[in-house]
């Protein structure tokens, strides 16, 4: 059983704060002890970038590669086998995390990216037909936006998007307008990585199934803070990422329920994914095998399946109450410096502060901030579609994990006070 | 000196706060934009020629301090030049900020070498390019009028 630096829950329940244990928790994690350049401690805000991985993901990948290494399901030898089972095992135990009906709904892929890639060219192009439409909203990472874009230019569907309200949620009057008989397959994020909204996506998913609409949910943002049930969510395809999850970059999942995935053909040829290959032609395996073509990344399937085992000694409901802690004491602390603004300020968010300083560009702020040690990102988040609604270039985005402190949140609002000396 | 004020030097901060040639030119011979697809800066560049002389130049857009300034001060060094010669300007900038200067090229850039620091921060060397690069589009005869 992974241990993991968290106290028992033995604190108030009116006091989440005392549920964590964060002090332990980072000593799990090598990578927060050191120092930057400028001789500040590392505090790491750039979590929905990427998360950090604790010594039980590094070692998990690291002990496979010293003692388990071979490819799966092919050899006839033990450490073959083994690294089969256990890489199996690692899809049971995403099905668990995910609360699909079976590891048979959990293809992996290199990224949520790449999850959702493979929908829009094995779905997309065997379903969409010319008039036909996907509804995406104007929230979406480009992860969810472009392949849509891509296949609608292929099979002639035409691509909608919802808009989004002035506080960044979405706009569920004109999502009622735009879901349509057309509408084949409503493509949403669960939270936005920009703004940190939680979108309503069991509501939604409902009112798409309603018109016979598919849903496909981008969880990239969702999965390290939120409890994930598909059969809850009510959704046809879940996406996320395992680096954002305290696990290995290089790995993905997508969920898809079973009986769509049967129906879908394969979207990349090679190993791993045929039944019989002759030169005339060949017939496809199963799925998930049918989505898997060539070897998959088993080190890395592994490290996120301990990865998952870390969180839920955690306990994500902990994860979620300190985040929660974070996101108040932030919103507050941040919004409180002169100048600053904030953009996305939905009631539902995770811990994502997004903002402007009055008259300094984002990125003058993060190199200011990174000189006092703190990582953030500035930028458009691969969401300019969100920076365009709000008319601004870039925004500064803090993104918090269950790792973060108090202390960091006063870091970072210095940080900003000291950029709004250095530019006026 | 911290190595936030080598990057942030006071000429930076000043050309930030009140940036010279900063407009939109009517009737420019020449008009490039330049675009960082990384943060979502974008700027565009006039020139006013006679003959293959840079009589007038300016620039509108948005931003950083970095490249905000770096526009300023390109804007103010090359007017009056040639052609020719402002694409030299360009290129020993370019190596500057790369870090790849020479340093008899050195004293040759003036004001601009207050730029010198950012070959040392990788993610702001794009944002002090970034006007040059468009710059350098607008030197190209083949780049249209406005």
């Amino acid at each position: 059983m992974t241990q993991v630096g968290a106290a028992p829950a033995a604190a108030a329940p009116d006091r989440p704060a005392d549920l964590l244990d964060v002090a332990r928790i980072r000593r799990d994690f090598p990578i927060l002890s050191q120092v930057t350049r400028g001789g500040h401690p590392l505090v790491y805000l750039d979590n929905a970038a990427t998360t950090q991985k604790p010594r039980q993901v590094i070692e998990a990948v690291s002990r496979f590669y010293a003692t388990g290494n071979a490819n799966v399901h092919r050899g006839l030898y033990e450490l073959s086998e083994r690294a089969t089972a256990a890489f199996e095992a690692a899809r049971e135990r995403v099905a668990r995390f995910v609360g699909a009906a079976s590891a048979g709904e959990i293809v992996f892929t290199r990224s949520t990216t790449e999850a959702i890639n493979l929908v829009a060219q094995s779905w997309g192009r065997s379903n969409l037909r010319p008039g036909d439409e996907v509804l995406v909203t104007a929230m979406e990472h480009h992860s969810n936006l472009v392949p849509w874009q891509l296949v609608c230019q292929q099979t002639g569907a035409r691509l909608r998007a919802v808009p989004i309200t002035d506080r960044g949620e979405l706009d569920l009057d004109a999502f009622e307008g735009l879901l349509g008989d057309r509408t084949r397959l409503l493509a949403v994020g669960h939270v936005s990585n920009a703004l940190g909204t939680v979108n309503p996506v069991r509501e939604l998913a409902a009112r798409a199934h309603a018109r016979g609409a598919l849903v496909l949910v981008d969880g990239a943002q969702a999965a390290p803070h939120l409890r994930i049930d598909v059969a809850e969510l009510g959704c046809d395809f879940f996406a996320c990422s395992g680096h954002k999850l305290y696990g290995p970059t290089g790995v993905g999942v997508l969920y898809g329920r079973s009986a769509v995935l049967e129906e879908m053909p394969p979207w990349q040829g090679g190993g791993d994914m045929i039944e019989q290959v002759r030169l005339e032609g060949s017939t496809w395996a199963a799925p998930p095998a049918r989505f898997e073509a060539g070897t998959p990344p088993i080190a890395e399937v592994l490290g996120l399946a301990t990865a998952l085992d870390y969180i839920d000694q955690v306990g994500l409901d902990r994860i979620a109450a300190w985040e929660g802690e974070l996101l108040r004491l932030a919103t507050e602390r941040v919004a409180g410096v002169r100048g600053v603004r904030l953009v996305g300020t939905a009631p539902q968010k995770v811990a994502v502060l997004s903002f402007l300083l009055d008259g300094v560009h984002p990125h003058d702020v993060g190199t200011v901030l990174d000189d006092t040690g703190v990582a953030v990102r500035a930028g458009h988040h691969c969401a300019q579609p969100v920076m365009e609604r709000f008319s601004i270039p870039a925004t500064v985005r803090a993104s918090f994990a269950f790792y973060n402190t108090s202390d960091e949140v006063e870091a970072l609002a210095r940080g900003i006070e000291r950029a709004g000396e250095v530019f006026r | 000196m911290s190595s936030l004020s080598e990057l942030y030097q006071n000429v930076i901060l000043e050309h930030n706060r009140s940036p010279r040639n900063y407009r939109v030119m009517e009737e420019a011979d020449r008009r490039a934009e330049g675009n960082n697809p990384n943060c979502g800066d974008s700027l565009t560049v006039w020139l006013k020629l006679d003959g293959d002389v840079i009589t007038d130049v300016s620039f509108h857009g948005k931003g950083c301090a970095i490249s905000r300034a770096s526009a300023s001060l390109m804007t103010a060094t090359v007017k009056g030049k040639s052609l020719h010669d402002a694409q030299k300007v360009f290129e020993r900038f370019h190596r500057m900020v790369t870090g790849r200067l020479d340093p008899a090229d050195a004293e040759t850039l003036g004001k601009l070498a207050v730029f010198s620091g950012v070959w040392a921060y990788p993610t702001r060397v794009k944002c002090a390019s970034l006007p040059w690069h468009a710059l350098r589009s607008a030197l190209s005869p083949d780049t249209p009028t406005t």
